[in-house]
């Protein structure tokens, strides 16, 4: 376990930082010119980070967990899937941002950089075996985004949403902390396998006020109920490639290191937190369904889905099983493809004169406007809703399977209930685009790499996507596995 | 003889504190900025006395990293407070409306 070694292991990571700093000084030199270059040299950065995950996981494939820096990082198979996840999300967004800000003339090389920083900041929090490690990255991430949540300067609405994010995801920083200096104090050390081995040998109240803190905090950074208020207003604010990544890349990350927390350290006191994420998965689902019922922002419909989904993931975590960690990994990886795929759609649409079209009553009649977008939100918005045979169904099935197999059958049955309120508002889509007229009937001009994305996304969500099925479950299952090495 | 007890009591009190200010303020902005900094001053009590208590110097060392990171994160706070004051021309917190929520 030399030194060279600990730089191998966390070669990604350098790479993306070196790479995010050379750009950043590049920027300082060029100016505005050059944002669409930086765009495509944070593109290729980040596919070279993910080879290089992609390898690291095929070495750890096998159970073979690499620790670096003295056990504050680590690579194993589940590290190495969630951010093969997170870079595939990253590519996308930035795929999908320069057309967005050059409409508004506000594009600037600092927007690739800054989602460089945070997807450093995304592998450090899945990799982390530390408290220490956990909150750099934590903080590495979430800095990052609260600029990027106020990057449109001159829109208030951006700079509203930016402050929001601030205060709360400040607020949340500081519950975590605080739960974490406790389960410091109770556990005498801040490394995830030496707090198992303090809780196991005595597990005090102190220990459980903070295990509580840490993970009230980290349900704030995932926005599960009932620290879910900034979600829809954040979501609405920030421009609309912004929130694509917020919905996708690091939720996928919070997501991740919530489960690695709850396996590792706390992973002997399951009973201390499975009633927590039990309630925290319900009143997801409901308030996440809800809540979306009267919406007609379309953002902000999406953001009460994403509540909603979060809600299902945390099934998959209450069942506090192998094949649970697993089911968490493919909900998420089906999750990204639909995020994906609804906000590239939104982004699609916007009228020639570049007006963003953001309510239900403008894509009234959007299947006679264009086909193709239409059906494309279909096949997303049934496999949101879990309809079969698109993969969103597989997704919840796996998650459900998950808990049936944990004898939490009430819990099963009242989320598959909750799910039905779900589909509700996505199908009410369908009904806006496919049975309403069209008020306008011009047609739009989107940029081919917005069509791509939309499209990637649709075929993985298709009926095809169950090819995959298999070859994706087989890494999920080893990445489960990995987090119950220690047990 | 002041034990360690008391150091985490005084602490818990600032966290409190800190929390209320974000919530119950209705004037400023910036005082929930300072409320923010008191929460992650409470943390590094806490750390700092744990790290004593303990003989460890971890809690030392972590209690560096928030102190860099509250830096950071005030930087950027007070930031986005500028660029929110340009586009509204004020910074009460019943001002922070135009999202609904």
């Amino acid at each position: 376990m030399g030194y060279a070694n600990s730089l191998y292991l966390t070669g990604a990571e350098i790479g993306l930082s070196l790479t995010g700093l050379v750009l950043l000084l590049v920027t300082a030199w060029t100016g505005r010119g050059a944002a669409r270059a930086i765009t495509i040299a944070a593109v290729a950065a980040l596919f070279g980070a993910l080879i290089f995950t992609g390898v690291l996981l095929d070495e750890t494939m096998t159970g073979l967990a690499g620790r670096a820096f003295g056990d504050l990082f680590t690579v194993d198979a589940f590290s190495s899937l969630a951010k093969i996840l997170i870079y595939v999300a990253t590519i996308g967004c930035l795929i999908l941002a320069p057309h967005y800000f050059e409409r508004h003339g506000e594009y600037r090389g600092e927007y690739p950089v800054l989602i460089l920083f945070n997807a450093v900041g995304m592998g450090m929090m899945v990799s982390a075996t530390n408290l220490m490690t956990l909150y750099i990255g934590l903080e590495m991430s979430s800095l990052a985004s609260y600029v990027l949540a106020s990057f449109a300067r001159s829109d208030t609405r951006s700079s509203e949403a930016g402050l929001k994010y601030f205060v709360l995801g400040g607020l949340a920083s500081g519950i975590i902390l605080y739960g974490i200096s406790l389960v410091y104090g109770f556990s005498g050390t801040t490394s995830y396998d030496g707090i198992r081995l303090a809780f196991a040998a005595q597990f005090t109240t102190g220990a459980v006020f903070g295990m509580v803190f840490v993970l009230a905090g980290l349900a704030f950074k995932i926005s599960a109920v009932p620290f879910h208020m900034w979600t829809p207003d954040v979501y609405e604010g920030a421009p609309t490639p912004v929130t694509t990544f917020f919905a996708s890349a690091p939720k996928v990350a919070a997501v991740a290191m919530l489960v690695r927390i709850a396996f590792e350290p706390f992973g002997g006191e399951t009973g201390g937190w499975q009633q927590i994420v039990v309630f925290a998965a319900l009143a997801s689902i409901v308030v996440g369904a809800l809540g979306a019922i009267g919406q007609q922002s379309l953002k902000r419909l999406l953001a009460y889905s994403s509540i909603n989904n979060v809600g299902f993931i945390l099934i998959g975590l209450a069942a506090a099983t192998l094949e649970g960690a697993s089911a968490v990994l493919t909900y998420l990886a089906i999750y990204v493809f639909m995020t994906l795929g609804s906000f590239a759609a939104l982004l699609i649409l916007r009228d020639p004169e570049g007006d963003k079209l953001t309510t239900f009553a403008d894509i009234a009649g959007l299947a006679t406007r264009s086909p193709a977008l239409a059906w494309s939100l279909l096949f997303l918005m049934f496999s949101l809703a879990g309809i079969p045979p698109l993969l969103g169904f597989y997704a919840k099935f796996v998650i459900f399977q998950a808990a049936v197999e944990a004898d939490m059958i009430a819990l099963a049955a009242i989320g598959i209930a909750a799910s039905v309120i779900g589909a509700f508002y996505y199908i009410k889509f369908v009904k806006v685009m496919f049975f309403d007229d069209a008020v306008d009937t011009r047609r739009f001009h989107a940029p081919a790499g917005h069509w791509a994305v939309l499209a990637i996304c649709v075929i993985v969500n298709s009926p095809l996507g169950y090819l995959l099925t298999p070859w994706f479950g087989r890494m999920a299952d080893a990445a489960g596995l990995s987090l119950f090495a220690f047990a | 003889m002041i034990g360690i007890e008391h150091y985490v009591v005084v602490s818990a009190i600032l966290f409190v504190l800190g929390v209320l200010g974000i919530f119950l303020n209705r004037k400023n902005i910036i005082v929930i900025l300072m409320a923010i900094e008191l929460i992650l001053l409470a943390v590094n009590l806490n750390l700092v006395a744990f790290s004593a208590f303990l003989n460890d110097l971890v809690g030392q060392i972590f209690a560096m990293f928030v102190l860099t990171v509250a830096a950071g994160e005030a930087a950027i706070g007070l930031a986005i407070l500028v660029i929110y004051f340009r586009g509204r021309g004020t910074i009460a917190v019943d001002s922070v409306d135009r999202l609904k929520g």
